[in-house]
């Protein structure tokens, strides 16, 4: 099989290690090679932060470069925008509405563009957005936002369900399970009214 | 049973497996995890030293003491750390010993991408560099093997992409590795003139045997594709190449780096119709490839800069290109900021009003270098801040108008010695230590203020205000950086005073699990006058919105900073309003 790949945007702090894991999780479980990247050290404190998942039958290089992912899943519209060049021409971006200001914009150095989400459609992209911040809100924490992406990008994917679920349960806190249980089938659920 | 590490872990899963049993490092990304994971295997006693080159000097003491030893740190802390190893290449070793070092191609997290082949070059040491996970844990294993068979330290490269990414490692048991007995031998382990003559040779033969067993050592293959195409390559390019080329190239791929194979690359460089190197940062396999005599390309295609990537490389072989969209307008760039409530904040804004010269170090604490604070001069390595600001004040006599800010592990690194210098040298200079009580860029790992072990045991806290006073230095007194009056009248006092001081700014990490977050702040609408005040300090979860200041409450931890700065007490709790 080719390699699918896979990225994860945000902004340092939000919580992007555990979704990929969860993701590394379930490829690894199909009996695929998986290579994930993930980014440590400064650019976790508050800045763009990236990581790239990767299977197939053997994967190489651990990176995905423009035109490569296959899905997106996007913490924030900025970085969405600001990722797009990776998105493969038939590839999906999935996307949580929320909007964080980067510091050029809150000194005035810069402005955040404006609908970005409808100009995303405009390219001809396949764009899934969701308030997936108030979906983890209302599983009970704002912190669970990454399971909601990926609950959503489950349903895209040819995985069976079980399969997410035992990769959530084997890698979230006892504490904080049920909450992304929830979250999680909030994410589904969002994507099915997305059909 | 198989699992997804990253190639720290699995250096770490190397180290427990191989029998490693003692471990020193000081934390550095992108190698920082590799010790934090081997310190979760009761069998590996594992610490972190206050600086690397403690931590090879106690690497090199306990592979003398017959044990199998591992140190770990970053590029640059490898120049910290040159002058044991370069002489750890003479006396060799007793049990076992692999000094890990990680680059970081691209600077994710560094000041500089010096390339560490150029340290297994001018310290006479083999060196073997891993492309993923599973050879992380496999060349740990060789890399043992080698250093007991050939006598010598061994060095492991590593780079951020093959540290930072994960991949599929098969664990196995742990082999014992018994410690070796100890026999006093000065001729091989007191390094005096009279004896490192001897061991000089030893380590001219050690390179020939060295040499010789790169032809054959498996860290070595060469995987026969098109034979158009020929590339030499290590490390994470060789995933590159992989991935942009396939059997459309034959590659040779090096595991182990130093010493190269000549036959070895004569013999691919003859049946290839043109060869190329690919090896990020410097031309060091290519100038060794061309002082044989073979023709090949290298830096004459590729940048000297940063990382590679497989469209690189497929573009600049192949010609191909892939496809891309883009959007519309010009996107804002996120650079990296101190978190919603970091105690650095306060202490900055107050630098900044202040206007003063700051001699800058490395921490989390380098960000107060951007704007809106832009509170920082200089910044070049670990404990520079302290005695590069002597050296401006013997210049200029600017002590009434500067400072230096350090961390308190980056205090412990190195900072100490700058300040004897100050107290000695009779310096005037004011020093801002940085005690959030942890070392934080690096992700939290404890050192000898914190009063924590990395085994997780409780002792005794180093002193800073002890450590000070020890230096001579007379006037040591703690402010707490939320508290922005204070922190101005503290420095306006010891910026005066006619002798060297100390202010430890105290306060520790809002990450730390152990400090009480407060509920988010709100502004008031009605009361905000937009006059940006708030905005001074570079908090970002300050915005506007229609108009007015506001907070996200996702990101606000509720420090207070911003509503003791608002001039029209516009900012509280949401219960208070």
């Amino acid at each position: 099989m080719e390699t699918k790949s896979i990225m994860i945007v945000g902004v340092g702090g939000q919580g992007s290690l555990l979704a990929s894991r969860i993701l590394g999780h379930v490829f690894l479980s199909q009996g695929y090679d998986v290579k994930v990247s993930e980014v440590h050290g400064m650019s976790q404190r508050g800045g763009s932060v990236v990581t790239y998942i990767k299977y197939g039958d053997q994967v190489y290089s651990p990176i995905v470069e423009q035109g490569e992912a296959d899905f997106i899943l996007s913490f924030e519209q900025l970085e969405a925008a600001r990722c797009l060049p990776y998105l493969k021409q038939d590839g999906t971006m999935i996307l949580s509405t929320q909007q964080i200001d980067p510091m050029p914009v809150i000194t005035g150095a810069a402005q955040y563009p404006e609908q970005i989400v409808e100009k995303l459609q405009q390219t001809g992209a396949n764009i899934i957005a969701v308030d997936a911040l108030a979906l983890a809100q209302q599983a009970g924490s704002a912190k669970a936002t990454n399971t909601v992406l990926i609950g959503i990008l489950s349903q895209k994917m040819p995985f069976p369900q079980e399969e997410w679920e035992k990769a959530i349960q084997e890698l979230v806190p006892e504490r904080f399970l049920t909450l992304n249980q929830k979250a999680f089938a909030l994410g589904r659920e969002a994507a099915d009214r997305e059909e | 049973m198989k699992k997804l590490m990253l190639g720290n872990e699995a250096v770490a899963r190397g180290l427990y497996e191989a029998g490693c049993r003692v471990v020193s490092s000081y934390p550095g990304t992108p190698s920082t995890e590799i010790s934090e994971a081997v310190a979760k295997y009761d069998e590996v006693y594992a610490e972190w030293a206050p600086n690397e080159k403690v931590a090879t000097e106690v690497a090199i003491g306990a592979s003398f003491g017959g044990a199998r030893s591992f140190c770990a740190m970053k590029h640059v802390g490898l120049n910290v750390a040159a002058d044991p190893l370069f002489t750890a290449s003479y006396t060799g070793v007793n049990g076992g010993m692999i000094l890990a070092v990680a680059d970081d191609q691209g600077m994710h997290s560094s000041q500089n991408e010096q390339d560490s082949r150029h340290y297994a070059m001018a310290a006479k040491l083999p060196m073997v560099e891993p492309s993923d996970s599973g050879e992380c844990k496999a060349f740990v294993k060789a890399a043992y093997e080698m250093s007991e068979q050939f006598d010598t330290p061994v060095l492991l490269r590593l780079s951020t992409r093959v540290s930072h990414s994960q991949s599929v490692v098969e664990e196995l048991p742990r082999e014992d590795v018994p410690v070796k007995e100890y026999v006093k031998n000065p001729q091989k382990y007191v390094m005096m003139p009279a004896f490192a003559k001897g061991r000089h040779v030893a380590v001219e033969k050690r390179m020939e045997a060295l040499a010789q067993f790169a032809e054959t050592t498996g860290l070595n293959r060469i995987e026969w594709g098109d034979t158009k195409i020929g590339v030499i390559c290590s490390g994470i390019a060789y995933q590159y190449v992989k991935e942009a080329l396939g059997d459309r190239a034959s590659v040779l791929k090096l595991g182990l780096i130093h010493p190269l194979p000549d036959n070895m690359i004569r013999t691919f460089a003859q049946k290839v119709d043109k060869l190329y190197v690919i090896e990020e940062l410097d031309d060091i396999f290519e100038t060794h490839v061309k002082k044989l005599g073979i023709a090949c390309e290298g830096k004459d295609l590729f940048t000297w800069l940063g990382e590679y990537s497989p469209q690189m490389i497929a573009q600049k072989l192949l010609g191909k290109t892939t496809p891309y969209r883009t959007f519309p307008e010009s996107v804002p760039v996120r650079p990296p900021v101190m978190c919603p409530g970091c105690p650095h904040r306060g202490l900055y804004y107050v630098l900044a009003k202040m206007k003063l010269m700051v001699s800058g170090d490395i921490g989390c604490y380098t960000l107060g270098a951007t704007a809106p604070l832009n509170a920082m001069d200089t910044c070049v390595c670990m404990g520079a801040s302290i005695s590069a600001l002597h050296g401006f004040n013997k210049a200029r006599n600017m002590q009434d108008r500067s400072v230096a800010v350090i961390g308190d592990s980056t205090f412990m690194h190195s900072g100490m010695t700058g300040l004897v210098n100050i107290g000695y040298n009779k310096g005037n200079s004011t020093v801002i230590i940085l005690d959030n009580r942890i070392t934080g860029m690096t992700g939290h790992q404890d050192n000898p203020t914190t009063g924590r072990t990395l085994k997780g045991e409780e002792v005794p806290q180093v002193s800073i205000e002890a450590v000070c006073h020890a230096a001579g230095i007379q006037r040591v007194r703690v402010v707490d950086p939320y508290d922005t009056v204070q922190v101005e009248q503290a420095l306006k006092e010891e910026l005066a005073a006619p002798e060297p001081s100390v202010i430890i700014s105290r306060r520790p990490c809002v990450l730390l699990k152990s400090v009480q977050k407060k509920a988010p702040l709100v502004v008031d609408a009605d009361k905000c006058r937009a006059c940006k005040a708030c905005f001074k300090i570079g908090c970002p979860s300050i915005h506007m919105e229609q108009g007015k200041a506001a907070i996200d409450p996702t990101l606000c931890v509720g420090c207070g900073l911003c509503a003791s700065l608002c001039p029209f007490h516009a900012i509280g709790q949401e219960e208070v309003r």
